[in-house]
């Protein structure tokens, strides 16, 4: 049975191929995004205060590690096999390298369905692996010796609003504890799956306008946005293996280096990189990527991850 | 009534230069600017204002004429080829010449 708040996205994307008149106000768009973020990064601070400061340290140098390098396995792919000018695949690459919010809300609703634990600190993580990529896209766009506007891409980079919401509701949660936020809990985690809910229903609005540029892009496109995330799993899935986290945490790391950005690295790369064709990276990123993760990639990196766990177990006994 | 004659400068570009435009329009010598969320559609495709990424802004200043000249060269030697971004320019008569 599908996910009540998947077909909410299916609603969406059927509405915008039928060419319907339906919008959400742009206004509630940036309220039910802000209220998403906000209540990611509450649950993750909660947790952020029970956990060792030396294990959180481990385990974000990983993610950085992986941040860095996804971005620089998928440059090549598309500068020699997609043929790209070098500014677009460098763009597309961060998109691919950083994480979607969206994405991993859908996967913690999800796993709520199933009752598979992970580790709750995980929007720490999240916030971590969104910005590696972006300074690996910017480097791998321009350069070092270029002359850059170091303190507009910093500002747009830490100071854009995706990553002031994460890391600000990480902070207020864990300051606050789980004690002090019962007061605002109906909002931030009662009302989750309908904000998440309300939010898929645009973001299938904006995945069926993204249709028309994949059709003048060509079939690259299309292959790419399938066949990276299916190898950036796999990445995950491994990290997630060495760094010992539970299953549901391992499957978590998978999917969250599957998914490709769409918030935080289109607004870094048009300020940066602005020769990059905005077009591209969000036709392949919310055109393919995203359908492909929420509908199909979930579950079978959660089965890839089940996987590797019952590989392990079997080579150690 | 005494009015005078001062060049209404009008950008119309995407939301994501804002606060890099508001800088330089201010640095070039205009007094001050008003921006609005507008939506539409041109050369770069439909523009829905549905989300960050595809929404647009109009920028208005009033200035004398050539502050108006100073930024849209300035605009267009930066802006023009890797951004979706038109301006134009008309006469409007002004009460307060000072203020601008």
């Amino acid at each position: 049975m599908i996910d009540p708040v998947l077909m909410f996205f299916l609603l969406g994307l059927g509405a915008g191929l039928l060419r319907s008149e339906l919008r959400l106000p742009a206004a509630v768009y940036d309220l039910v995004s802000m209220l998403l973020l906000l209540s990611i990064g509450l649950k993750g601070g909660i947790e952020l205060a029970r956990q060792p400061f030396g294990g959180l340290a481990i385990q974000a140098l990983g993610v950085i590690a992986m941040g860095l390098l996804l971005p620089l396995l998928a440059f090549p792919v598309l500068r020699f096999a997609g043929r790209l000018p070098r500014a677009d695949a460098a763009s597309i690459a961060a998109h691919y390298g950083s994480v979607s919010v969206a994405t991993y809300a859908v996967a913690v609703a999800y796993f709520a369905n199933r009752q598979v634990e992970f580790e709750a600190h995980m929007p720490f993580l999240l916030a971590v692996l969104e910005i590696p990529a972006i300074l690996i896209g910017i480097l791998l766009a321009r350069g070092l010796s270029r002359e850059m506007r170091l303190g507009v891409v910093v500002h747009e980079v830490f100071l854009g609003k995706g990553i002031v919401l994460l890391v600000g509701g990480l902070l207020i949660g864990w300051a606050a504890g789980p004690e002090g936020l019962t007061s605002i809990s109906p909002l931030f985690f009662d009302l989750f799956k309908g904000i998440l809910a309300l939010f898929l229903l645009e973001m299938g609005l904006i995945t069926a306008n993204q249709f028309g540029s994949l059709r003048q892009h060509g079939p690259f496109l299309v292959v790419f946005g399938i066949a990276m995330p299916l190898i950036f799993s796999v990445v995950g899935i491994a990290l997630g293996l060495v760094l010992e986290l539970s299953l549901g945490g391992t499957a978590m790391l998978g999917i969250l280096a599957a998914s490709a950005s769409y918030i935080a690295v289109p607004a870094a790369m048009r300020i940066s990189v602005p020769e990059a064709n905005p077009t591209l990276s969000l036709a392949a990123s919310l055109g393919i990527t995203f359908p492909f993760n929420v509908l199909i990639g979930i579950p079978l990196y959660h089965a890839m991850a089940t996987q590797a766990f019952a590989l392990i177990a079997g080579a150690s006994l | 009534m005494n009015s005078s004659v001062r060049k209404l400068l009008t950008i119309i570009t995407e939301s994501v230069l804002e606060r890099t435009l508001a800088e330089e329009i201010e640095h070039l010598g205009a007094r001050g600017f008003t921006v609005t969320d507008v939506r539409g559609k041109g050369s770069h495709g439909p523009r829905s204002a549905a989300w960050q990424e595809s929404s647009n802004i109009r920028i208005e200043v009033v200035c004398d004429e050539p502050t108006a000249g100073a930024i849209a060269a300035h605009l267009q030697a930066h802006y023009y080829r890797n951004y979706g971004m038109i301006l134009f320019m008309s006469d409007v008569a002004v009460l307060r010449p000072e203020k601008f």
